[in-house]
């Protein structure tokens, strides 16, 4: 379990560093010594200027603030833009968060805090501490909206010259469809350095939108424009074809544009089927995780646990409990509540195995009864220990966000970590059933009792490890599901149905077939959901399957030879 | 022991036991409730009637789930389907029964339907404002669903805990089916605010009494029925086919069309149950087909003893008067309580509280053991 813990880890961790690094951190240094920021339209005298009198030129700009002309602000966004100074970047964000404030006593721009109902005012570029104001005697910078867009393209430009592609990327897609000159001029000068294909490829379609949108291109220009932008899925995109559809002149241009709106459509036709089985699969991985446990205490036990759902939320709990003790640790605690989790919902299935479920072999009707009754007494006890409200559990930063793929189709990273993990669960108990110890005693005792005892197998011990086994992977879905769903007493419930038809399903006692069906069933429901609603789509499932019962009443792989006669 | 006609069924000593106990109890809580004025200590309250009335709904559908579960061995976890639908369809009939006393007075529709801005009443909701229609729906409803249901499921040979699953689906989606307000039975709320029945206020005593006493009536008609049932030819087959399927079906028998015959007479059973708790409850909705009922009705059952039909009602009694109180007391231990009855009973008392007092019983008369009730009836099927 380590290892598989560690690979999943190092995967997060490779994906986590591309999205949480902050744009704005290496797009300082960039600024200051790349020669690639070079292309960008400034004042010749900015490149060789020695620092100190950059310096100088950004403290005039800063001052210009004291103006409430707006004109006379935009002018000095303007400057401190070009003045590469490495300040410049986080000048302009506190500008945008209100933190530059204009000092009335000294008459000077500051940097401000909110502190003991006055101001703590620090030096803008230095940063020392230079005092404080009363609360009155320091206002913000005041800007308005066009001013606080102009601020955001600034940035823009300058991430345009990020070492990371990624932020490039990203930087050059905020900038689509901005026709202001200055921007134009720096996506041209990117376009002329910039190696990377991607980036490469968004900077184009940015520039050619600026054609279309030009009202003095020529036709020609106009018809490249167009083929080089068919197919971008780019919002913008398509609103300029839209337009230049309905007002374009030349008939060779409307031809084009309409071709290239049909292209458009098509692809986005083709991602959005790709974001429904995305959403599908990631359905059917939280289905997987919640039916897997109970595919091998049904399956391979032909044992009924109704309480299953309730070892899932059991693990949910876990994983609170657990950030509850490391307050700090939101990044880290899930390396924690996993092996937690799977030990507790472990321990919690062993107990019920070894004072109820052992009674009642042979007797699937009534272990399910008295399973269900333990699930009834876990719920209350979780709902008198943890309160029946739902609790919340952070989720940690490198699991929040979405790998962007195009403007139309995107992977969150909870959902695609969710589907790696269930894989990862799958396999690696697909590795403990074939090649361990236990794995070998738990399937000669599924396939027939007698004869594993008479060849020495303790079954009893087995039965109980088996079902430990079971209920810990409920545990660790629970887990997962935490990171997805609301923690509640009844997060089990919602799950146990599902559960048990992702089993049937499958087939008993064949954990491909519980693979094969949670995948289908997940993937079948977001097929229906946009059509009929979730309810409907849901109910219609729950009919397919019964009907699905009826024609095939062992499931989708029925087991085969001695044991399935039982 | 067996009875093959319907007069045994009704006048041997267990049915004589029974239904005197039944009337008894229902005559003495009436007769307190209409005669003794509300000052004297004696009297009983209209809750109480009501809440008698509504354990003698749930006793009947436990009848209907021991005649599955105990003489045909099909573990049904949807029959709260069943008894929703029966009580969906009284329901209907009392909204319509409201007429333009709703709150917005609409001489047609529903309050809810006017709520959703809906301009005429659904065609399925034609007819029952007539009483006679509606209680046919009553029977039919269930008894058609739980007959397309067994053909498709028994033609097919799912058995056991496929079955059971599969029932729990069932009643599952008609759960989310009904909470939808498309479907045009007032969603969430469910239907509730009736008036009054065959004429009859729902807030007279003299009603809730009348009500009282058609569910007692009931409860004694199908006790009868089912010990009837069970003591024919066809009710000795069915507990065959609980006992050892292939070895009946290899005899010749059609084991399918027994189990579909049971099964439906119990969802017909269910199904009037439901439209008799309705009235005395006032009020129905998609909470009833929660599979969480359905479990809860095995409990009593498996409570009161499989396969004794008075088991079952007695199950459903105490377990019900049992919820009463402690949800009265302590409420949040109903739950633990409610649990430990399942694995209690499922482990230590497999016959349940019937079986209990018959090996007390047995071991008085006579104390060598003979087979036990345990290894007798779990022959593996």
């Amino acid at each position: 379990m380590p290892r598989v813990l560690l690979l999943i880890f190092i995967l997060l961790g490779v994906a986590g560093t591309a999205v949480a690094q902050p744009a704005a951190e290496p797009a300082g240094d960039a600024g200051q010594s790349t020669p690639s920021s070079e292309g960008e339209p400034r004042p010749p005298e900015a490149a060789i200027t020695p620092e100190v009198s950059k310096e100088d030129a950004l403290r005039a700009s800063l001052a210009q603030f004291k103006s409430r002309d707006f004109d006379v602000k935009a002018e000095a966004i303007e400057e401190i833009a070009r003045s590469g100074h490495e300040r410049g970047e986080a000048l302009l964000q506190a500008l945008l968060d209100r933190e530059l404030l204009h000092d009335l006593a000294g008459d000077r721009i500051v940097l401000g805090e909110q502190a003991d109902g006055g101001w703590a005012l620090r030096d803008p570029i230095s940063e020392e501490d230079v005092g404080s104001a009363e609360a009155r005697a320091a206002r913000p910078v005041i800007i308005n909206n066009r001013l606080r867009q102009q601020i955001r393209d600034l940035k823009s430009v300058t991430a345009l010259a990020n070492p990371n592609p990624l932020n490039r990327r990203e930087a050059a897609q905020r900038l689509v469809g901005n026709t202001d000159l200055v921007v134009l001029d720096a996506l041209r000068a990117r376009q002329a350095e910039e190696a990377n294909p991607l980036v490469k490829g968004v900077i184009d379609t940015a520039l050619n939108i600026a054609v279309l949108r030009d009202p003095a291109s020529q036709l020609n220009e106009r018809l490249n424009a167009i083929d080089a932008v068919a197919g971008s899925l780019e919002p913008a995109v398509r609103n300029v074809l839209r337009d230049r559809l309905a007002q374009s002149d030349a008939a060779a241009e409307r031809n084009a544009a309409e071709r290239a709106l049909k292209k458009i459509d098509l692809r986005t036709e083709r991602y959005e089927t790709a974001d429904t089985i995305f959403f599908g699969l990631s359905l059917g991985s939280v289905l997987l995780l919640a039916a897997i446990g109970l595919a091998i205490t049904f399956g391979v036990m032909g044992v009924i646990n109704m309480a299953h759902g309730e070892l899932i939320m059991l693990g949910a709990y876990t994983t609170f409990v657990v950030q509850q003790i490391f307050p700090d640790g939101h990044e880290w605690s899930l390396l924690i509540a996993l092996p937690a989790a799977f030990l507790v919902s472990a321990i919690v299935g062993i107990i019920i195995e070894r004072c109820v479920i052992r009674f009642l072999y042979g007797r699937p009707l009534e272990t399910l009864l008295a399973t269900f009754g333990v699930s009834l007494i876990l719920q209350q006890a979780v709902r008198l220990i943890f309160s029946p409200l739902n609790r919340t559990v952070v989720t940690p930063d490198w699991m929040s966000g979405a790998l962007q793929i195009n403007p139309i189709f995107s992977l969150t990273y909870n959902r695609l970590y969710i589907i790696v993990f269930a894989l990862i669960v799958f396999f690696a108990l697909q590795l403990v059933l074939k090649k361990t110890r236990l794995g070998l005693q738990v399937r000669a005792v599924s396939q027939n009792r007698g004869t594993a005892r008479a060849m020495g197998i303790r079954s009893e011990r087995v039965n109980a490890l088996t079902f430990g086994l079971g209920s810990g992977i409920a545990g660790i879905a629970g887990v997962a599901l935490a990171q997805l769903t609301n923690v509640g007493p009844n997060l089990g419930q919602s799950y146990i149905i599902d559960s048990f038809m992702v089993v049937v399903f499958g087939g008993v006692g064949n954990l491909w077939g519980t693979l094969t069906a949670a995948f289908s069933l997940g993937i079948a429901n977001k097929i229906i959901e946009p059509m009929a609603g979730a309810v409907l789509a849901k109910i219609m499932v729950l009919v397919f399957i019964i009907l699905f019962i009826q024609r095939k009443p062992r499931g989708l792989f029925p087991q085969r030879g001695r044991a399935a006669e039982e | 022991m067996r009875h093959s006609d319907l007069t045994t069924a009704l006048t041997d000593r267990t049915a004589k036991t029974f239904l005197g106990i039944l009337f008894g109890a229902v005559l003495i809580v009436a007769l307190l409730n209409l005669l003794v004025p509300a000052e004297s200590g004696l009297h009983v309250s209209s809750y109480t009637v009501s809440l008698l009335g509504k354990y003698l709904c749930y006793a009947l559908l436990a009848l209907a789930l021991d005649l599955v579960w105990g003489y045909c061995g099909i573990l049904s976890l949807g029959h709260g389907a069943f008894f929703a639908l029966g009580g969906y369809a009284m329901g209907m009939y009392l909204m319509r029964q409201i007429g333009d006393r709703g709150v917005y007075g609409h001489p047609e529709l529903p309050d809810f339907m006017v709520f959703l801005n809906w301009e005429e009443l659904p065609w399925y909701w034609h007819g029952f404002d007539s009483f006679g229609f509606a209680m046919i729906m009553v029977a039919l409803v269930p008894g058609v669903l739980a007959f397309v249901f067994g053909w498709l499921a028994f033609r097919s040979r799912v058995t056991g805990v496929y079955l059971s699953i599969i029932t729990q689906a069932l009643t599952y989606a008609l759960m989310l089916a009904f909470f939808r307000n498309e479907l045009g039975f007032g969603g969430n709320n469910g239907l509730t605010d009736f008036k009054d029945i065959l004429g009859f206020s729902l807030r007279e005593d003299s009603t809730r009494v009348a009500l009282l006493i058609a569910s007692a009536l009931a409860l004694a008609g199908a006790f009868v029925l089912s010990r009837w049932i069970t003591g024919t030819r066809l009710g000795r087959t069915v507990m065959a086919v609980r006992d050892a399927e292939s070895r009946a079906r290899f005899l010749g028998y059609r084991t399918e069309h027994y189990k579909l015959w049971i099964f439906t007479v119990s969802a017909i059973l269910a199904g009037i149950a439901g439209a008799l708790y309705v009235p005395q409850v006032g009020i129905i909705n998609p909470g009833e087909f929660s599979p969480l009922n359905s479990i809860e009705l095995v409990v009593w059952v498996a409570v009161g003893g499989r396969a004794t039909l008075y088991g079952a009602v007695i199950g459903a009694i105490l377990v019900n008067y049992g919820k009463t109180v402690f949800t009265g007391v302590m409420p949040e231990a109903w739950l633990f309580a409610l649990g430990g009855l399942f694995v209690a009973v499922t482990v230590f008392l497999p016959q349940g509280l019937v079986g209990l007092a018959k090996s007390l019983l047995k071991r008085k008369r006579q104390p060598e053991p003979t087979l036990s009730d345990k290894e007798a009836d779990h022959e593996p099927a």
